[in-house]
């Protein structure tokens, strides 16, 4: 009786056992791909940034913090990253301001013209950055810039417009690659705008200027702030825009990660960087995004 | 005077009229249901009032004076929508506070108003709660605040209780004519639910394809229906085709071997109409036979089969024997719960 009780106990223990082991074995797949394509490099980069590195020995694997020091010390470093999120700061603000209105502006126009200009917004994501970087190059290049040579020519300015090689440069180059996650983020919240909203909102008296900002706003401030949250990240991470317009005279912490492993070889130095930038940045999406939901909880609901 | 005037209102969407030639005079206080099925024309006769939509042909004249040129938002009416179309990143009370807060109503005037009317819908204590925290009723009773706020001329209500569940929308029903009532503003009610457009309404504007098929008093438009659609829209009724002999002294509407005396007026085919419910089994009139009989409750629905087609007699069940399914009857009714219209049966 008892055994029998005994057995009927140890095979529930056994199926438990087996209900358990079900999810990791089905999760396995994708773990190992995320384990080993993502923990593991991380993990290596991390342990890079703490060796030791020389013109003459090469890496040496040995855990010193002179790289962290390094960095925290001189004051080139910590220039290149104020100039990272300034530059991504500003390129968020821009694409806020201007991608807001255009998501509303969207939303508004009659099903063709929305259609059409919705593929006219997101038809840059179809190019590569390069190429869409590169555009702008062109435009504004020193002398041989069309725009440059058709506005001197026409004696509207003396000498190119300083766009290459600028912090202005490279914030209207990286809002332009960037405009489409804000208008998508924001077109986003507008979908869940009751339609008839504007419109008790202007039975009840309030003027078109009071419904946006009392309206309408608040309520897709959460995708205006979820854009923004992708537009810094995107921009403080950007590497080909930067590389393009900034070049080697202003660099950012992506394009001096790759100049750390590719042209000074100081693989170490570079992982340093690279580590701090992605730390850095983790802080700040995390933090905000805790910020906004607590700020927003009735809107996100 | 006439407090709201619909003077010959046309919308037209391209080449498709919407509304046509719509005219109405609704007087201080009353309570009109514009009803209709879906795409008759009655949320656009709404829109047109409200002044989201510009009529194509027409005038709307509010005490006398004319809307066109008056924007939306300086008409001054409250509006409950078919979604309630709160704001709902404010509370109940700054919803409500939202159309004083835009006339500059002071503070303090703001809060006892906003208390007042919240109280009016029955939801006093609710002022702090945000609308996604509220079941459908009470984001009603909000929207019907929020109109209600700001003393509006005219009270507009676009198939408000339309989602919500069966008992609700019947307690709410009773209460909104009672606000109405006590408040005494003049009300618009669009509804394609029969039930609630007699129940509310002091005058019902039967509306179909654009037009208005009939404006009269709930009983009026029931019994006296003008057209087949309205006699068939609003509840269930027996039409069949007749003719009325003219040259019978006494004159005898027929049809069939079926025959009773005629009323005055019309002559020549026509169509007779007898509400289900004024239909009673009798010795003599017309023969039919059942062939259904449902039990719902407080009534008998008997659906049978007479040389005039078929017929829905409806019975109180009242404890008498009602007669069984495949039974031989005489459908029989007293002369004035008939109305004839002239022409034949169209349906």
């Amino acid at each position: 009786m008892s055994a029998a009780v005994d057995t009927a106990a140890a095979n529930a223990a056994t199926a438990d056992a087996r209900d358990r082991r079900i999810p990791w074995a089905l999760t396995a797949p994708a773990l190992m791909l995320f384990v080993g394509v993502l923990v593991i490099p991380l993990a290596m980069t991390v342990m890079l940034s703490f060796h030791d590195w020389g013109q003459y020995k090469g890496i040496e694997p040995v855990f010193i913090l002179k790289n962290w020091r390094e960095i925290a010390t001189d004051p080139y470093y910590a220039e290149m990253f104020w100039r990272t999120f300034r530059i991504a700061l500003l390129t968020t603000l821009i694409t806020a301001l201007l991608g807001a209105p255009e998501a509303y502006i969207l939303n508004r126009m009659s099903g063709r013209w929305k259609s059409f200009f919705l593929l006219v917004i997101l038809g840059p994501l179809l190019i590569s950055v390069v190429a869409r970087t590169l555009g702008w190059a062109l435009l504004f290049g020193g002398n041989n810039g069309l725009v440059n040579k058709l506005l001197m020519s026409l004696g509207l300015i003396g000498a190119p417009l300083p766009f290459m090689f600028t912090e202005t440069g490279m914030v209207i180059a990286l809002a332009h690659v960037m405009m489409p996650f804000m208008v998508l983020s924001v077109w986003t919240a507008l979908q869940r705008l009751d339609p008839q909203i504007e419109n008790a909102a202007l039975s009840l008296g309030a003027g078109s200027f009071t419904i946006i900002r009392r309206i309408v706003l608040p309520q897709i401030m959460p995708g205006v702030l979820s854009g923004a949250i992708i537009v810094f990240s995107l921009s403080a991470s950007a590497f080909a825009t930067p590389a393009i317009i900034g070049g080697r005279r202003l660099k950012v912490a992506a394009t001096l990660a790759y100049d750390e492993f590719l042209n000074t070889l100081d693989w170490p130095l570079g992982a340093a960087v690279a580590v701090l930038l992605l730390v850095a940045l983790v802080l700040i999406v995390v933090g905000s995004n805790a910020l906004i939901e607590r700020r927003y909880a009735e809107v996100f609901r | 005077m006439a407090f709201l005037e619909l003077d010959r209102v046309a919308k037209q969407f391209g080449p498709q009229t919407v509304v046509d030639d719509f005219s109405l005079t609704v007087g201080k206080g009353e309570f009109i249901s514009f009803l209709g099925p879906s795409g008759c024309g009655k949320t656009t006769t709404l829109q047109m009032i409200a002044g989201f939509l510009d009529p194509s042909r027409g005038a709307i004249r509010l005490e006398g004076s004319d809307l066109a040129i008056v924007p939306p938002a300086k008409r001054g009416l409250g509006i409950v929508f078919q979604s309630y179309a709160l704001f709902p990143h404010m509370t109940a009370a700054e919803n409500v506070a939202f159309g004083l807060e835009m006339r500059r109503v002071s503070r303090a005037e703001r809060t006892d108003r906003v208390r007042a009317a919240l109280a009016m819908v029955g939801l006093a204590g609710y002022e702090e709660r945000f609308p996604r925290r509220m079941s459908g009723g009470q984001q009603q009773r909000v929207a019907l605040a929020r109109a209600l706020v700001i003393r509006p001329s005219v009270l507009l209500l676009d198939e408000p209780l339309s989602n919500l569940d069966a008992k609700l929308r019947e307690e709410m029903q009773i209460e909104l004519r009672q606000i109405q009532r006590n408040v005494g503003t003049t009300t618009i009610l669009v509804t394609h639910d029969q039930n609630e457009a007699m129940s509310l309404s002091d005058r019902i504007v039967v509306m179909n394809q654009g037009r208005i098929e009939q404006i009269g008093t709930p009983q009026e438009t029931y019994e006296r229906p003008v057209s087949a659609f309205v006699s068939q829209f609003l509840g269930k009724t027996n039409d069949f085709a007749a003719t009325v002999d003219r040259t019978a002294s006494p004159a005898r509407v027929m049809a069939g071997s079926w025959s009773a005396p005629a009323p005055a007026g019309v002559a020549g085919p026509v169509t007779v109409s007898i509400r289900p419910e004024r239909i009673g089994f009798g010795d003599a009139g017309l023969a039919a036979k059942i062939v259904t009989r449902v039990f719902q409750g407080n009534h008998w629905l008997f659906q049978c089969e007479s040389e005039c087609g078929a017929m829905i007699v409806i019975r109180q069940n009242d404890g008498q024997k009602q007669p069984a399914e495949g039974e031989a009857v005489r459908l029989a009714w007293r002369p004035e719960d008939m109305s004839l219209r002239s022409g034949g049966a169209s349906a």
